[in-house]
């Protein structure tokens, strides 16, 4: 089964007018596709992996650890590599115009963070958990709770930006989104793990969270 | 006095973590993309300064199925020789990039009602006919890969359905 997702999922409905329609031309990628930016030094500051200092307080919500690694399909760690991370809110806003759920805009809280993966690949963020929210799809559509993530390989080819979420959500079994991934396994990787090592005594859970940059470039080995 | 723990199956476990068992699914990068892609702001565009020599304007609009255009897409553009590129689309779809000349550059569009990138190449003109991808292709489609020259700069609208649909690519 393919791993990623279909472009013509009818459940997701804006996927109606924006996906092609002609069968996608397969090539070898070429020097440009498997070479890639390293977006490193200067690109972050120190504390921009911490979406909890970002306002004049201490946004509202359950505080979180979040880390993981980024890895190649390989295994190898991506290192010194960009990692950027956008949410909604713990009432579920995000702090965008286009976002009219009438739910509290938290002042103290931007929703988006950046860092750069150390030698092991790793990466970390410190933010409150996200809400789930109402979006147009259909009736009752409820997002389940997720983090964006927008993460680099080494290879241009090997761009990605996906969504984690939160274990044990009922609502992912009614998304479309989460469910554009049509391998069960695949879905399950997407779902971020409670990570004891991470949360800190009377402050923070943590939750853990790998990124496999595949790219396409090899071949799945899920059946 | 201390709970044994233990006896109960409950404590909190420092257990190995799982290891993961393939590569991350694609998901779409939605309509509130802007909080976390926007921090380079202008200088995202400039893969070389636009004031600097030899620097082009590259721009054009993303359009849907119906020809409208989609204001809610983000396009990446890389060169190893040049660079990388971010371009937010306004609300008129319209993207813009100022950028070196080399044969092609790789671009990629992330938008809503996408639940994958699209990877596609722009070509600047005039292209090599000898160009392996571009080669293989029906003129038409060929077309749709190579950026036209226009008010002093070049233009390359990408179609992501339909009429004079854009070229993607698999690999």
């Amino acid at each position: 089964m393919n791993l990623d997702p279909p472009y013509d999922f009818p459940p997701y409905r804006s996927t109606a007018l924006r996906h092609p329609t002609r069968p996608l031309v397969p090539m070898a990628p070429g020097p440009v596709e498997t070479s890639g930016p390293l977006l490193g030094g200067g690109r972050v500051r120190p504390g921009d992996h911490d979406l909890t200092r970002q306002g004049g307080g201490e946004p509202l919500g359950e505080r979180i650890n979040v880390s993981g690694r980024i890895l190649d399909a390989a295994g190898r760690p991506v290192r010194g590599q960009l990692v950027e991370m956008w949410q909604a809110n713990a009432a579920g806003r995000y702090h965008h115009r286009v976002d009219q759920h009438p739910a509290p805009i938290d002042p103290n809280f931007a929703g988006a963070g950046r860092c750069l993966t150390d030698d092991e690949g790793r990466y970390r963020f410190v933010t409150v958990l996200p809400g789930p929210y109402p979006w147009g799809n259909h009736p009752n559509a409820w997002r389940p709770a997720h983090l964006h993530f927008s993460v680099f390989g080494t290879a241009f080819a090997e761009r990605l930006v996906t969504q984690m979420y939160f274990p044990g959500d009922p609502l992912q079994a009614h998304d479309p989104i989460f469910h554009g991934v049509r391998d069960p396994k695949a879905r399950q990787r997407m779902i971020a793990a409670l990570d004891w090592a991470t949360t800190e005594d009377s402050f923070a859970l943590g939750y853990h969270f790998d990124l496999v940059v595949s790219g396409r470039l090899a071949t799945p080995t899920e059946s | 006095m201390s709970t044994d723990w233990e006896r109960y199956g409950i404590a909190p476990q420092r257990s190995a973590l799982p290891e993961p068992t393939g590569p991350t699914p694609s998901q779409t990068v939605g309509p509130y993309y802007e909080i976390g892609m926007s921090w380079m702001g202008a200088e995202g565009e400039q893969l070389v300064p636009p004031d600097s020599p030899g620097a082009i304007r590259l721009g054009g609009r993303v359009l849907d199925g119906n020809g409208d255009p989609v204001p809610d897409a983000v396009l990446e553009l890389w060169h190893p020789e040049v660079g990388w590129g971010r371009s937010l689309v306004d609300a008129t779809g319209t993207y813009r990039f100022s950028v070196a000349t080399v044969p092609y550059y790789a671009l990629d569009v992330f938008a809503r009602g996408t639940l994958q990138r699209l990877a596609t190449r722009v070509y600047l003109p005039p292209a090599d006919d000898g160009d392996e991808l571009l080669a293989g292709l029906e003129p038409d489609r060929r077309a749709t890969l190579v950026a036209v020259e226009a008010d002093g700069g070049l233009r390359h609208d990408i179609r992501l359905q339909g009429e004079g649909e854009t070229v993607f690519l698999v690999w």
